[in-house]
């Protein structure tokens, strides 16, 4: 089967449980086993080839530029996770079938249990570290749905929060980490990667990436100092707890150790942080559970403590340590998913997990105590059972390992780990089961049904064949452990055995047994020091840095952003100016290229029109009427600077621009205040002064500054002129950029306008239908109307020059190819035009008349621009592509026919409805207020006088 | 003549932020329409100066930058969008609650406060 399809399986798989919810508990749970069966078969097809040592590889591009690539791969290693996650995954999903109540929502739970699912599968399948972080990140998110699947549960909602919050602070870390890992090879694909272990060995970057891939790897494998969430994370239900908190998500980052392997490992670095960090989480986390009351809590500190153990062999960087990991991750992903079963079916059938009220089950639940017993002993390290093969490999290990320079360090911590290791079993087995039978349990326990109890026992004969006959394992632990050795060492000449005689380990293992059953000797006393004892509490901590990091950021967002505006804005013009300042001050500046051009009279005059006018506007501004006149001048000032150096369209487009734009003001204006009253404090003029002169004179220096040179690099605007004509048809270059050259940005441009106009549009809208409809009903002119709001004389000088100004603006439109013009400024003409009948003959007249609404013209115009656009495509070119023909139709002298033409059209539509749009929605506010409607084109109209006597 | 450009431009931004920088919404408009001239105009300088060239194919040898007249001409439209969007919204908030301060009341204070 595709490795496509192996991981896409869980994730299709995910949209059925929701849907079949309503079909019964069975047909969800059997829909979710089928998808993971299936995709279980499916790995399974690749068993020839991964144990002949074959890496399986396919993939496909997704974002090649980015070197993000859709690579799978499947060696010895992924197949062995795979293995697990789907394989545990199937007895989960059986497991949960009886384990969930009626109550809960069984479609909820399997879609995050299949999401998971294919995230993990997308994990230790990819080929490729940018889609491994996303499908990583995919395991965070789905892991925190499913810890917090008991919404109603505080600690189940809390539990999640950290378990998110640690493992995706981890995640960000390890992106940062896999950045860096891919700038040193120059490609992000693992198969690279993994062949560059010099390269990124000897990179002075080798340390930074290290330590963030290892900070993703020990936060989402809870090991010291990040352990602490592991546990708050058992308030999730027990099915899951098993799955993501035994088996799989907490493996994760012991994979990606694995599997970062053979290019991470062998550094001081590595052995130090890897091996110190499993060390100290193995020895924590035993001593830990031993005094746990709560069997999960117990179960997840073992977890915790037995991923130190797999994190400590691996950072040994030895191959017999590599294999020894290998060997663990299986057995404990055995015994432990048992364990986890057993104590839910405790939870279900006594309605307790507290060991203090437990006791006595032997007789009550022979099969749960036969299952739980047999794991409990695996843990140990009793022999006949996997846990202690590989617990002694891994005694065996430490027996050589040095570390600080000391020989004696690691053993001694290795064997006081495994001690408490038995301890907790032993007090497991001793304090759940044994004892007397007691008659004050919350309900009255048995043994459950096959569907419970029947996964755990899957697993638990796994323990026991793996640990009688563990050359049967032997092959499979080899392939997986040449996987993760790669190419860098040899695979160890060690054979899984029982007996490898009278050595050191042997000892040791037998003193962690002993030691744990003395320690669960003075058990009492033990807890009672325990208790004693001052300890930091994990979640304390967390929650105070989250509250402190929570009141960081609010105080310091509440300083700069308080919800005064012109503080933003003080803010922002200030940060730009000392940027510029300091980029001004550092950097070098060469001479100047360009001669100043001389000064006529006639400019000083322009220039000294605008200065004029714009300080009267600064010093008049609270007279808004008179403002309004003055950034008129101000306009016309601009336009004017347009036509004098060399820019007719752009003098068109402005000047057009502006009355528009007043036209808007003074419509706006009608509603609002004529004056603005002095607020300010002189101290705040002052300051707002400051910083508008420090903006003008920053603004004026680099204006003066690139003025007198040229462009640093060769301008690319020598290719728009001279293949204007040549490839657009057109000599007026700057409309052929326009509609041509740069099409694809007008095109967005125009977009943008229609979706002002319809912004505006909708607000007059909310406006009107809200509680402003009625005080603007309400509402008194705070002006003296006039008596004729329709003049005679404007309504018959708009009427005659309405067809001129038409005949203008066609002309302006056909021309704009190879002339001023085009269809922006023609747009704006023709909404003048139509503007002035409003202002004339008021709206409810113009509305009347009005045919084609003008939201379907802004869409009719985008529509059209975009066939145009979309018409290349029928002749194998990339959307927009222009083309153009001269043609010649007697009497008529030949022209020009070019598709950029019919692509201005659509420009000068959605110009026009953009336009009058606006408008309009301003001029509605203004009818609701105090304007009559008038069906008559004038107030005062001669001719319907005499029509009158006449009737 | 690059001075007379250079300080128009230095100008307008100045009157531009001024404005921006009062309370009530009608002058912050006047000082944000101040300020898109300023950027249209040192847009459109980036080109160079040159007098009495356009962008039209003759048969003359020099012409004008025509590509910032052309970004320059759709700014200048869709600056018109952006103004009639902000007076809309500035238009809305007096009506609906009979104020045009651009700041927050509550926060207004504050701010007014750690200035005096």
């Amino acid at each position: 089967m595709s490795l496509f399809l192996i991981v896409a399986l869980p994730f299709l798989g995910a949209l059925l449980p929701g849907l079949m919810s309503s079909a019964g508990r069975t047909a969800c749970a059997g829909v979710t086993f089928t998808f993971s069966l299936a995709a279980f078969i499916g790995l399974l097809s690749h068993v020839p080839a991964v144990f002949a040592g074959d890496v399986v590889q396919t993939g496909v591009d997704w974002l090649p530029l980015l070197g993000l690539n859709f690579n799978l791969m499947l060696d010895g290693l992924g197949f062995f996770f795979a293995l697990l996650i789907l394989g545990i995954g199937l007895l989960i999903i059986t497991y949960a079938r009886y384990y969930l109540s009626r109550d809960d929502n069984m479609g909820e739970f399997f879609t995050y249990l299949l999401l998971f699912q294919g995230a993990m599968v997308g994990i230790v399948l990819s080929d490729n570290i940018l889609l491994l972080l996303v499908f990583w990140e995919l395991t965070s998110l789905s892991s925190f749905l499913l810890i917090g699947y008991w919404k109603h549960l505080p600690e189940g909602r809390q539990g999640a929060r950290m378990a998110l919050a640690v493992t995706g602070m981890g995640g960000l870390a390890m992106i940062g980490g896999m950045l860096i890992l891919g700038q040193i090879v120059g490609s992000y694909d693992l198969s690279v990667i993994l062949q560059n272990r010099e390269m990124i060995q000897d990179s002075p970057l080798y340390l930074p990436a290290l330590i963030l891939i290892l900070l993703g790897c020990f936060t989402k494998s809870a090991q010291f100092p990040f352990h602490f969430w592991l546990p708050h994370a058992m308030a999730a239900p027990t099915p899951v707890s098993a799955y993501l908190h035994s088996a799989t998500m907490v493996k994760a980052g012991i994979f990606l150790m694995a599997r970062m392997w053979p290019v991470l490992s062998g550094s001081t670095e590595w052995f130090v942080i890897v091996t110190g960090a499993g060390l100290i989480t193995m020895v924590l986390g035993a001593v830990i559970g031993l005094f746990k009351h709560d069997l999960k809590a117990l179960l997840a500190f073992s977890t915790v403590s037995h991923l130190g153990l797999i994190t400590m062999l691996l950072g040994t960087s030895t191959a017999f340590g590599a294999m020894a990991a290998v060997f663990h991750i299986l057995n404990h992903a055995t015994f432990k998913a048992a364990l986890f079963m057993s104590a839910g079916i405790i939870d279900h059938e006594a309605h307790t997990r507290d060991i203090r009220r437990l006791g006595g089950l032997r007789k009550l639940m022979p099969v749960t105590f036969v299952i739980a017993t047999l794991a409990s002993l695996s843990m140990a390290g009793i022999p006949f059972l996997n846990g202690f093969l590989s617990k002694e490999m891994m005694l065996e290990e430490a027996y050589h390992t040095v570390l600080f320079g000391s020989h004696w360090l690691v053993p001694a911590l290795a064997t006081l780990g495994a001690l408490f290791s038995a301890a907790y079993c032993f007090r497991l087995i001793s304090h759940v089961f044994l004892g007397p039978v007691r008659d004050d349990y919350p309900a009255k326990p048995h043994d459950p049904g096959f569907g419970m109890w029947g996964p755990p026992a899957l697993l638990v004969v796994l323990v026991v064949v793996i640990g009688c006959a563990p050359f049967l394992a032997e092959p499979f632990v080899k392939v997986v452990t040449y996987a993760v050795l790669g190419k860098t060492a040899a695979l160890p000449d060690a054979h899984l055995k029982i007996w490898h005689g009278l050595v050191p380990a042997l000892y040791m293992s037998a003193a962690a047994v002993v030691g744990g059953l003395i320690v669960l000797g003075l058990f009492k006393p033990l807890l009672r020091a325990w208790d004693a004892a001052p300890r930091p509490e994990a979640k304390v901590i967390f929650d105070g840095i989250i509250a402190g990091a929570v009141a960081a950021a609010r105080g310091l967002i509440h300083s700069l952003h308080n919800g005064a505006f012109s503080r933003y804005a003080a803010i922002f013009a200030v940060t730009v100016v000392a940027a510029g300042y300091h980029a001004w001050t550092t950097g070098t500046i060469a001479a100047p290229t360009r001669l100043v051009q001389p000064v006529d009279p006639v400019s000083v005059g322009g220039w000294l029109m605008l200065v004029v006018a714009t300080c009267g506007l600064v010093f008049l501004h609270r007279n808004r009427l008179l403002s309004l006149i003055l950034i008129g001048i101000v306009g016309l000032m601009v336009s004017v600077a347009f036509v004098y150096f060399s820019a007719p369209d752009l003098a068109m487009t402005q000047i057009t621009v502006e009355v528009v734009t007043i036209i808007l003001l003074l419509l706006a204006l009608n509603f609002l205040p004529n004056q603005t009253p002095i607020e300010s404090t002189v101290l705040r003029r002052v300051r707002d002064g400051g910083v508008a002169i420090a903006g003008g004179l920053a603004t004026t220096a680099i204006a003066y500054y690139y003025l007198v040179r040229d462009t640093v690099a060769p301008s690319i605007s020598e290719f728009h002129l001279a293949n204007s004509y040549k490839g657009g048809g057109g000599t007026n270059v700057v409309n052929v950029i326009l509609v041509d050259f740069r099409g694809f940005d007008t095109y967005g441009e125009i977009i943008v306008l229609g979706i002002a106009a319809l912004l505006i549009y909708a607000l007059t809208e909310t406006l009107l239908n809200g509680p402003v409809r009625a005080r603007l009903l309400n509402r008194l002119p705070d002006q003296p109307r006039a008596g004729d709001m329709h003049p005679m004389m404007m309504v018959v000088l708009t009427r005659v020059i309405m067809p001129v100004v038409l005949m203008v603006g066609f002309y302006i439109f056909l021309r704009g190819h190879n002339e001023p013009g085009g269809g922006f400024i023609a747009g704006l003409i023709v909404s003048i035009a139509v503007v002035m009948q409003y202002m004339a003959s008021g709206f409810s007249w113009a509305s009347a008349r009005l045919r084609y609404p003008y939201h379907g013209v802004i869409g009719a115009g985008v529509l059209i621009a975009g066939l145009t656009g979309i018409g290349s495509w029928f002749v194998g070119k990339p959307f927009l592509t222009s083309d153009f023909t001269y043609v010649r139709i007697p009497p008529f002298e030949k022209f020009e026919l070019a598709t950029a033409a019919l692509f201005d059209l659509g420009v000068f539509l959605a110009v026009v409805g953009a336009v009058m749009l606006s408008l309009e929605s301003f001029s509605r506010l203004a009818r609701r207020a105090h304007v009559e409607d008038n069906d008559h084109p004038m107030d005062i109209d001669p001719s319907r006088e005499i029509s009158r006597e006449g009737v | 003549m690059e001075l007379l450009v250079a300080s128009a431009i230095g100008i307008l931004t100045a009157a531009g932020l001024y404005l921006v920088l009062r309370l009530r919404t009608f002058p912050v408009i006047m000082g944000m329409s101040l300020l898109t001239y300023a950027v249209n105009v040192f847009l459109f300088a980036s080109g160079r100066l040159t007098i009495g060239a356009p962008p039209i194919l003759t048969d003359a040898t020099t012409y004008t930058d025509p590509l910032p007249q052309a970004l320059v001409l759709t700014a200048i439209v869709i600056s018109f969008g952006m103004t009639a969007v902000v007076v809309m919204i500035a238009l809305g908030a007096y009506l609906g609650a009979d104020d045009d301060h651009v700041n927050d009341p509550a926060d207004a204070q504050d701010d007014l406060e750690d200035l005096t």
